[in-house]
């Protein structure tokens, strides 16, 4: 909880603490959250009405945060009517003090008071137990996940399941050490029987049951609790005394409001359709408290009979309740624009599941003090302060897997993008920065890391790379040049650079008879062929990679398009704004949307198409440009821009002729008896799954004879700058490994984006095309 | 509800691994005696012409509820499409009986099984409007944090449905 006053680390430091968790915690934690996201996915395809629960849900909650303060209100006169108690308590210290004074009037005299937890977060965010503990109180976690870190001192390092870097071997041996059995543990059943047993006396002597709340129904004050081990329910029924700790975030108004909340959460959280246990407690509930002191006493006293189970009829209860809504920074966050939406997250760790980093390094490398994964850029920014999401929120490299995942759809990627904005502005200047000055053409502050400026502002090095081929690349590949940019930009030495061409996809085009000269093929083929006329004419996106790198896939592409009728052009445009997004820099970005837009809205008024080869760009224009535009501008340019293979795949659906493309085997070359089409594996881009764009280039393989092959693995790790960075390198090679392992005995493999390829390229060892140059007719 | 209600309420709990018999009310005291292993406790069954069998106690003390194998109380509702048990947290002390002893066998009326969750949620309205306390209680208690999946954690290990078919 204290404010950091260690020095920030460096990239040395942040690759050697990553490259540990990747060999103590890795395995295990990918173990669980790879089969838990699976398992999401599922339960999302077996759900009809996914999207309109999604959305309900969501609806649900930004309401409910606009009306924050009146729910507050109103929860508090219904449990305050009901019996209990409500405390608003304004930070930790504030909640702990209000909590340490409840449980230790309840003591029996000359006896320490006990408290049993069930798994609470926002108890973790305000260190509940050692508060507790200083004040001489005994504190046992209940859930067996919580119990075993407590057991072991360590930290959670997943919201839904806090112990999953642990192995069951682990924790046999901490088991062991610790509490001595007879007969060593050694299956999970022996450790589970154990902690039950342990854990069920303590439960029985507790003289207070300390809970969070997933849900907490203003109307009625209502707690929902969620659990699959049944310990949230004995910890809240058996001892006198209740305590339930909820951030403010927590409320909804109504119980018709809870029910998208009970369908979502756990197909959400691990692909169940409900959690064994969803209790609803209205507390002081009629329940019976259970005195297990008095073992002879009848569970129900007189007068209080089931048959009448009119509550009016029963005796004035022995139970006690106090709510505690914490604020701890979350009023403000109600009030930040950006951070607001973090508000609606309901804790159901889908987006670590769907992360690629995080499946790789856990909680403990891609987390702050408390919260892990994507989410907790916005909750640790807000409720510890923008240092502790500092230290992990470059692990979030923008795929937008989660975007998919999260049940209230918060915009995940964002929210890391404006944090990593404001931490870089309130960055010191560094003493490089005059290296990057005259490569960094952005509206960036002073102190910005010299990395990022540089990845953010990478289109105009690669035009001066472009521009000086071949002999940019040779000196690249020096090792004077790569300790120096490992030096100065932090570019791990080990990872292959971009080999930049000197002539650029648009200088080709020009070479070739620019717009003109496309318009002539394209009639010629619509001559020579009985295909459909289509009068669709493409504005070809140069990508900073498609227009200096990888330009045989732009070629391709409109190689491809002249085929199928639809002359092209391809004009010098300005930069999308991904890169600059992908480091952070807002403002940068959203100057580049604007020039963008500019250049393009007469081709838009034209009705020609917008085609784009690189997914993140296309992204861009779809996703982040609703931020960086005016709606109408981005409504446009979303409406009419399209990926290369998505495009195509309409072409043909629309009447083109796909005989025209490069086919898959065909009949008579051995593979006659086989249908099924010419196997080949495609990963495709992760922002273009997200998209939902990767349906359309596997139907196209198909429709030419291929029989694809997808990949599982989220994203390739590269992710456009995080695979270069020195401190980043290894977990980038770790997620990219687990990749090639899928594609390992595939013959041909074909990757949408460019730093997928690359980095297939670098963990294959062999070369990864775009499909579309796959596909693109033979010259 | 309807016979389908109930077949799918039946399919769900099969894949939660928890056994559903339906039984006429007239035979039902019977049929929770074989399903129970003693010693067991109970709450009133709140069904006409239904009743407790004698080998479960009704009044029990706080040291039966710790040690009974088995513990029977009604559902008041369930919800087929998931397999879920609505268990209202009556002053009988139907809450920690459902939870504590390692077998819960409840008891549904077949007309309380409802479709879905919406269905559950018009239920639950009522119930909340009143300040009662429930639980959807689906399979048994779980946990993986130990290494590996197992059953009957804190709460049950094993759970049996008996419903009412003219309830």
């Amino acid at each position: 909880m204290a404010e950091r006053t260690k020095p920030p680390e460096t990239r040395t430091e942040t690759a050697a603490r990553l490259r540990h968790l990747l060999e103590t915690e890795g395995e295990a934690v990918h173990a669980h959250v790879s089969v838990s996201n699976l398992r999401r996915e599922q339960a999302y395809e077996a759900t009809d009405d996914i999207e309109a629960l999604r959305s309900e849900a969501r609806s649900i909650k930004e309401d409910a945060i606009d009306r924050l303060p009146e729910l507050i209100e109103t929860v508090r006169g219904a449990v305050e009517e009901n019996g209990g108690t409500v405390y608003v308590a304004d930070d930790a210290a504030d909640a702990n003090r209000y909590i340490s004074e409840v449980v230790d009037g309840k003591a029996l005299p000359d006896a320490d008071p006990s408290v049993v937890k069930s798994k609470s977060m926002t108890t973790e965010e305000i260190d509940l137990n050692d508060a507790l503990e200083d004040e001489g109180v005994d504190v046992y976690e209940t859930d067996l996940g919580e119990w075993v870190l407590q057991v072991a001192d360590d930290t959670p390092s997943h919201i839904v399941g806090p112990a999953m870097h642990l192995t069951r071997e682990e924790i046999a041996d901490l088991f062991n050490e610790r509490f001595e059995p007879d007969e060593p543990f050694e299956t999970a059943e022996e450790l589970t029987r154990f902690a039950r047993d342990h854990l069920g006396e303590r439960i029985r002597e507790a003289d207070v049951g300390i809970t969070g709340a997933n849900f907490v129904v203003a109307e009625s004050g209502t707690m929902t609790l969620i659990t699959n081990e049944g310990n949230a329910r004995k910890c809240a029924v058996t001892p006198d005394t209740h305590v339930a700790v909820a951030g403010v975030e927590k409320l909804i108004p109504s119980t018709r409001d809870l029910e998208p909340f009970v369908d979502i959460i756990a197909k959400s959280a691990t692909g169940q359709p409900i959690s064994q246990y969803v209790t609803m407690l209205t507390p002081p509930t009629d329940s019976p408290t259970l005195n297990f002191d008095e073992p002879d006493a009848p569970l129900v006293s007189a007068g209080a009979d089931g048959e009448s189970a009119d509550s009016s009829d029963a005796p004035e209860s022995d139970r006690e309740f106090h709510l505690v809504l914490l604020d701890n920074g979350r009023l403000d966050m109600r009030e930040d624009e950006q951070l607001r939406e973090t508000l609606y997250c309901i804790r159901c760790g889908a987006c670590s599941n769907s992360c690629a980093n995080f499946q790789a390094v856990g909680g403990h490398g891609f987390g702050g003090e408390t919260y892990s994964g994507g989410i907790a850029t916005g909750w640790e920014a807000g409720v510890h302060g923008q240092d502790s999401a500092a230290e992990f929120n470059d692990l979030c490299t923008g795929c937008t897997r989660c975007v998919d995942a999260c049940p209230v759809k918060i915009d995940i990627p964002w929210i890391n993008t404006v944090v990593r904005d404001r931490v870089n502005r309130d960055a010191e200047p560094e003493a490089y920065d005059f290296l990057v000055d005259g490569l960094t053409p952005d509206a960036e502050g002073g102190g910005l890391d010299l990395g990022k400026r540089f990845f953010g502002n990478v289109g105009t090095a690669a035009k001066l790379g472009s521009a000086t081929a071949p002999v940019s690349n040779w000196l690249a590949e020096t090792s004077p040049v790569r300790a120096l940019l490992e030096r100065t930009l932090g570019i791990d030495r080990r990872r292959d650079l971009p080999t930049f061409q000197r002539e650029s996809l648009v200088d080709w085009f020009e070479m070739r008879g620019g717009a003109e000269a496309s318009r002539q093929r394209a009639e010629r083929a619509t001559a020579r062929t009985s295909g459909a006329d289509i009068d669709r004419e493409v504005v070809l996106y140069p990508d900073v990679y498609t227009n200096y790198v990888d330009t045989d896939r732009g070629k391709a592409a409109v190689r491809t398009l002249e085929t199928l009728g639809i002359p092209v052009s391809v004009p010098d445009l300005p930069e999308s704004g991904r890169a600059p997004l992908s480091q952070g820099m807002v403002a940068t970005a959203d100057r580049q949307a604007s020039r963008l837009y500019g250049a393009v809205a007469e081709d838009l008024d034209a009705g020609r198409d917008i085609v784009v080869v690189e997914p993140s760009d296309l992204a861009a224009f779809q996703r982040e440009y609703e931020r960086l535009l005016p709606e109408r501008s981005f409504e446009r340019l979303r409406d009419n821009s399209y990926e290369i293979c998505e495009y195509i795949y309409g072409l043909v659906e629309n009447g083109a002729d796909a005989e025209l493309l490069s086919t898959g085997s065909d009949a008579g070359d051995g593979h006659a008896d086989d249908d099924r089409g010419e196997p080949i594996a495609y990963h495709s881009h992760c922002q273009q799954r997200t998209l939902g764009l990767e349906a359309p280039t596997t139907a196209l393989l198909e429709r030419c004879g291929y029989a694809p092959q997808t990949s599982t693995v989220e994203c390739c790790g590269m992710a456009g700058s995080f695979g270069y960075k020195q401190e980043y390198y290894e977990v980038s090679m770790n997620v990219g490994d687990r990749l090639a392992r899928e594609f390992e005995r595939a013959e041909t493999v074909v990757a949408s984006g460019t730093s997928c390829g690359d980095q297939l390229e670098t963990v294959l060892e062999r070369s990864v095309p775009h499909p579309i140059e796959i596909l693109a007719p033979d010259r | 509800m309807t016979t389908d209600t109930v077949g799918r309420f039946e399919r769900e709990l099969e894949d939660l691994e928890v056994g559903l018999e339906r039984v006429p009310a007239a035979d039902a005291s019977e049929r929770i005696a074989s399903a129970i292993e003693a010693p067991a406790v109970g709450t009133p069954l709140p069904f006409e012409g239904v009743s407790q069998p004698d080998s479960v106690m009704t009044e029990p003390t706080n040291g039966d509820v710790a040690s009974a194998r088995t513990g029977v109380t009604p559902a008041t509702f369930a919800i087929a499409e998931y397999g879920s048990l609505a268990i209202e947290s009556r002053p009988a002390g139907d809450e920690p009986i459902s939870v504590y002893p390692d077998r819960h066998v409840a008891v549904v009326a077949a007309s309380d099984v409802l479709p879905d969750i919406e269905a559950g949620f018009d239920r639950l309205e009522a119930q909340f409007a009143e300040r009662n306390s429930v639980v959807f209680a689906t399979g048994r208690s779980a946990t993986a944090d130990m290494g590996d999946l197992v059953h009957g954690v804190h709460g049950p290990g094993e759970v049996r449905v008996i419903v009412l078919e003219d309830r």
